[in-house]
């Protein structure tokens, strides 16, 4: 009988801690291995936030709660002690965690801490004998690895990887003690200026613009559909490196790997690199005006055109069709 | 200010990947090799950060193949210091490479250490982290800026469409994000003065591993496309097939 670990992250805000999208799946992913495991399924949670029956719904038994001081902020020292302390006390087979950029980080420094195995940024995972066997994208998307570790394992999930699944349980609480060491990285300070928004790689669609919207000026269309569908907007590292938009939105090799439910392309040429951090996606529609261009090898929908034509078109299509 | 930075020599990003024969690694015919691009920019930034303390060196490492002789050179030519190159021909998974690049590392002396983000091979995101836990080091990854005043680096990475800066103890792990630094392309003095430049060769203990990879796989072929008429029509047959058929709207 073996009991897995998800350890399930908060975003900050001025009111408090609330978990992040991701949570769902990674309870789901838990749940399937406890089963097959025969185990409980424990959840770890740090931060202001309300632990009481946390994702219960999706198959939690057991939600270990850590608060204090250290917690206001996610800072990787502290939440790695709490992880480590969870671990010491669980002692679980396999650890999940959401492979978000500080689900990675954190996934990897906890597995070096504990000496445990690591798989980053899987797209699945089962038990397979005492440890699993775990799915994950290399070469930028081009080859797909089946991976085992026989022993105690951390595994961060890809966001959008896996469906969450509901599985009713009445999830207990349990404050959970931490002795946090003397922080070595301090907060200094969080712009105020930038929204907070979803991480494009937690997004549920993304719209994404190209050198083929011609000027930064343009960039409102990738916007209004962006709306429309109620979609994060990316852009390719040709639009970037001009400096029409900020590097955070770029999609790709040498930028972020995204999974999204719907990708749009506009006005890109889907250059190998740009490929690389978005061919996972699920549903991919392009538009461009070049009926030879790359990007329709891997699109499930290509509407060959001009997208100073098409992008309005079908804003306005999408505001009538998700308002009936 | 004495900087290490881990350097990885990984396939072209322009490879069209065939898996090989053992149908556990990709077939290397023909494949060009490059330095994992961020791994340039970590070597570009502790470049900058060496000239503008005005003191101190930048020693590159990699754990790789007898050929990765070739990407260290690259950064020597760059202006590096001096290499150290842990030959092991074998592929390891990132736990090993971690414990292999700590062991390298360990008795070195060293204010900083820099990785890339990410390996564009692997992907995994995780060596640097490793290897700040097998260090005993504080570690911020996925870093856009860094400065050092004394003792303390000052950190920028974007969190959530956030920009956070972090003050941290050194010695540190940081691991590169692009915009961190645009690397330089290696002139012809830098070329000839990086021959003259230390390059040490270790062994390393390979036995690290806690992973095994069972198969490598291309990925399944996507079904072929569907076109879509430019016209209000066309984007309505596209909205009803994306709710109806794929269920994604
Ligand atoms: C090491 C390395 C890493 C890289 N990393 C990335 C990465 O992370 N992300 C990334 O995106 N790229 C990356 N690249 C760059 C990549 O190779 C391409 O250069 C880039 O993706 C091209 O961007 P684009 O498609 O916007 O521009 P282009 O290739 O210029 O394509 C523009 C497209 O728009 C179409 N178009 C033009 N006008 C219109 C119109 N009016 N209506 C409709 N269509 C129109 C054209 O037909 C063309 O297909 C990387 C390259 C290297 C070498
Ligand atoms: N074999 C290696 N030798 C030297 N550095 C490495 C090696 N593997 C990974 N790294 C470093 O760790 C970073 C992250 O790699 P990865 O975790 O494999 O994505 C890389 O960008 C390198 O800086």
């Amino acid at each position: 009988m073996a009991d897995i670990l998800i350890y399930l992250e908060t975003a900050h805000g001025a009111d408090g801690a609330t978990l992040k999208k991701p949570a769902a799946e990674v309870a789901t992913a838990g749940r399937a291995l406890a089963d097959a495991a025969g185990g409980r399924l424990v959840a770890l949670v740090t931060g202001a936030v309300q632990p009481e029956g946390i994702l219960g719904g999706h198959g939690v038994d057991e939600v270990l709660h850590v608060d204090g001081e250290a917690y206001g902020h996610h800072l990787l020292g502290a939440q790695s002690a709490a992880l480590e302390a969870a671990i010491a006390d669980v002692q679980p087979a396999t650890v999940l965690l959401a492979a978000t950029v500080l689900g990675k980080e954190l996934a990897a420094y906890a597995a070096g801490r504990t000496g445990r195995a690591l798989v980053s940024d899987a797209i699945a995972v089962q038990s397979a004998g005492d440890g699993i066997v775990a799915t994950k994208p290399k070469f930028a998307g081009k080859a797909i690895a089946r991976i085992t570790a026989s022993g105690p394992s951390i595994v961060s999930l890809r966001p959008n990887a896996i469906p969450p699944a509901e599985a009713a349980r009445d999830a207990t609480t349990r404050t959970l003690a931490v002795e946090v060491p003397a922080a070595r990285v301090r907060l200094r300070d969080v712009s105020a200026a930038g929204e907070k928004k979803l991480e494009l790689t937690e997004a549920d669609r993304i719209v994404s613009g190209g050198r083929g919207m011609g000027a930064p000026e343009n960039w409102n269309e990738v916007l209004d559909l962006a709306a429309a569908l109620g979609a994060a907007h990316g852009a390719s590292r040709a639009v970037v490196d001009a400096g029409w938009r900020p590097h955070a939105e770029q999609v790709g090799q040498t930028g972020k790997t995204v999974s999204p439910k719907l990708y749009v392309a506009c006005g890109i040429s889907g250059a190998i690199q740009h490929l690389a951090g978005m061919s996972s996606s699920k549903v991919i529609v392009a538009v461009n005006k070049d009926a030879e261009a790359p990007i329709f090898k891997v699109a499930d929908y290509g509407i060959v055109g001009d997208v100073h034509d098409v992008l309005p078109m079908l804003t306005e299509a999408a505001k009538a069709f998700l308002a009936s | 200010m004495k900087i290490i930075v881990c350097v990885k020599r990984v396939v072209d990003t322009e490879t069209r990947v065939k898996i090989g024969p053992d149908g556990t690694s990709i077939d290397l015919g023909g494949v060009q090799f490059i330095t994992a691009p961020y791994d340039e920019m970590a070597v570009e930034k502790a470049i900058q950060l060496r000239d503008a303390a005005g003191e101190g060196s930048v020693t590159v490492v990699t754990v790789g193949p007898a050929a990765a002789t070739k990407e260290l050179r690259t950064a020597l030519a760059m202006g590096a210091d001096a290499a150290v190159h842990a030959v092991v021909e074998d592929r390891l998974g990132p736990n090993a490479t971690a414990a292999a690049l700590a062991e390298v590392i360990t008795g070195r002396e060293y204010d900083l250490i820099l990785c890339g983000k990410q390996a564009t091979d692997e992907d995994d995101a995780a060596v640097g982290p490793l290897l700040a836990a097998a260090l005993d080091l504080p570690c911020v990854a996925f870093v856009h800026g860094l400065d050092v005043e004394g003792r303390t680096a000052l950190a920028e990475r974007e969190i959530d469409g956030q920009a956070e800066r972090l003050d941290v103890d050194l010695p540190a792990v940081f691991t590169a994000q692009k915009g961190l630094a645009e690397p330089r392309y290696p002139g012809l003095k830098g070329i000839m003065a990086a021959k003259k430049k230390p390059l040490e060769t270790v062994e390393v203990d390979t036995s690290g591993g806690l992973t095994t990879i069972e198969s490598l796989e291309l990925p399944a072929a996507r079904a072929a496309m569907v076109t879509i008429d430019p016209t209000p029509e066309g984007m309505q047959s596209l909205l009803t097939a994306l709710r109806n058929d794929k269920k994604v709207l």
